[in-house]
């Protein structure tokens, strides 16, 4: 095991959903609760990195990152680093690639709270923000802690994002799903089999763990 | 005419629903919305609430003023002193009843969070069953729940949307017999939304008959059954005619025999 390439991948992976998580809850509320006007535009902007493949995706960031864009020359102004091909620049791209994997679910758990339940919250007494931690957060929690371990478990598999902006720097770019493809490459396939397994057995039991909880958004636990 | 200590509602609106309500229900009043199936009578009461906010008019309730678009006056829901229990009773499905009840006693100091609750679900007669969820409740407790909630804020107005609709017969009479009891001790107007006649006869000081979103006639249920002011009146409540002072309808129709 590339021990340094996991502890990007997981630096990297909690980081993303620890970002990602205030984002969602306000966004997927937003959706779920408000009369939101040009909603399907919205809705599919944000889940655009679904199925663009993730090169397409990479190469744009890329191109925004690097040296000839504004938010590259500012970065580097500030930083005195390039943005491309660095930590933060993969975690930017990786925010921006768990936009879907962080908000669907959390709005979905936003929606599964009745409505009636809201007015009733308001009804007795509880202005906008109790509603949100005494209604909106323990009825969708299901939801959104759904969304955290769906980014954390997507990060830490994402490829090919991660291979065109952050190359493949040990110890700074370099997650386990690029040291594994680096490791076949090099024909090691012990090490690439560790790997392996490993992703595997982390993305079963996020999904196990995603299964249990949406069976829990309808029932309101 | 509406009293200072009352509650006074004008409404106009063109659609969605169209509106054109004007009541009034004094304190210690109890005013039956009645009339037929989307008349409008949950929208008047979410109004009243501040959950329905479209439209002109004016809504004033115990001398406070909580909507009046002339004066530009909206207070949201959070800031206006309603109790309603919702049809559906809307509890907090991850709360227990003595949750439900403390959540809405926001404006009491800490210290008297529990004793004010525990007093009112001793009065809807609930003690004992504090730390059950509403999921292990009964519809009628669940309904109980919900009328003490709606009376923990202290409310100047008590709206009840069709409460007794999800219970079966018994419970249903216990209910109201009940909020007949819970009356003598409340000094506000109630407003009781129903689509039985009999029931808001029974339990009301006064009836206002809604239809297609028109106040039609107020008064009291035995001038209105007496003597409708007109035939939408007769036709919203389905009254007999020539019928006198009594409750006599028209029986439902029946597959084989057709309405009126």
């Amino acid at each position: 095991m590339d021990w340094t390439a996991l502890s990007v991948s997981l630096r990297l992976a909690a980081l993303t959903s620890l970002l990602l998580l205030p984002v969602g809850v306000w966004v997927g509320r937003w959706l779920a609760f408000r009369r939101v006007r040009g909603r399907p535009v919205i809705e599919a902007l944000l889940a655009l990195p679904l199925v663009l493949p993730p090169t397409v995706l990479g190469y744009y960031l890329l191109v925004a990152f690097g040296g000839g864009s504004r938010l590259g020359q500012a970065w580097k102004a500030v930083f005195g680093h390039p943005l491309a091909f660095s930590f933060e620049g993969l975690l930017l791209a990786s925010l921006i690639a768990n936009l879907p994997f962080a908000i669907q679910p959390m709005q979905r758990g936003f929606e599964a709270v009745p409505t009636d339940i809201r007015e009733a919250a308001a009804v007795s007494g509880f202005p906008p923000w109790r509603v949100l931690r005494a209604i909106d957060l323990p009825l969708a929690w299901p939801g959104i802690v759904t969304g955290m371990v769906l980014t954390f478990a997507h990060t830490v598999g994402e490829f090919g994002v991660v291979l065109m902006v952050g190359g493949s720097i040990p110890g700074e770019t370099r997650t386990v799903a690029i040291a594994l493809y680096d490791r076949v490459q090099a024909f090691d396939m012990r090490a690439a089999g560790v790997m392996a397994a490993f992703l595997l057995l982390l993305s079963l039991a996020a999904l196990a763990m995603t299964y249990t909880l949406s069976t829990r958004i309808g029932r309101r636990a | 005419m509406p009293e200072p200590a009352g509650l006074s509602v004008r409404l106009r609106q063109a659609g969605p629903i169209p509106l054109a309500v004007d009541l009034a229900c004094g304190p210690s009043e109890l005013l039956a919305l009645v009339g037929p199936s989307g008349a409008g009578k949950s929208t008047v009461l979410r109004a009243v609430a501040g959950l329905h906010r479209s439209g002109t008019g004016r809504i004033a309730c115990g001398g406070e003023t909580w909507f009046d678009t002339a004066g530009g006056i909206d207070v949201p829901p959070h800031r206006r002193r309603v109790g309603l229990v919702f049809q559906s009773y809307a509890l907090f499905p991850h709360m227990t009843a003595l949750g439900n009840v403390t959540a809405a006693l926001g404006h009491l100091p800490r210290s008297e969070l529990l004793e004010r609750a525990r007093t009112l679900l001793r009065l809807v007669r609930l003690d004992g069953l504090e730390d059950r969820r509403p999921s292990a409740l009964s519809g009628g407790q669940q309904q109980r729940v919900a009328v003490a909630r709606a009376l923990a804020r202290d409310p100047g107005v008590l709206l009840l949307d069709e409460p007794f609709a999800a219970v079966d017969r018994r419970t249903r009479r216990l209910l109201q017999e009940e909020l007949a009891r819970l009356r003598a001790s409340l000094r506000i107007p109630i407003v009781l939304v129903t689509h039985d006649l009999d029931e808001a006869a029974g339990l009301a000081d006064r009836l206002c008959v809604l239809d297609r979103g028109e106040t039609l006639q107020a008064g009291p249920p035995e001038e209105i059954l007496r003597a409708p002011a007109c035939e939408r009146v007769r036709e919203a409540l389905d009254l007999r005619e020539g019928v006198r002072g009594g409750l006599a309808r028209e029986p439902e129709p029946s597959p084989d025999r057709p309405g009126p």
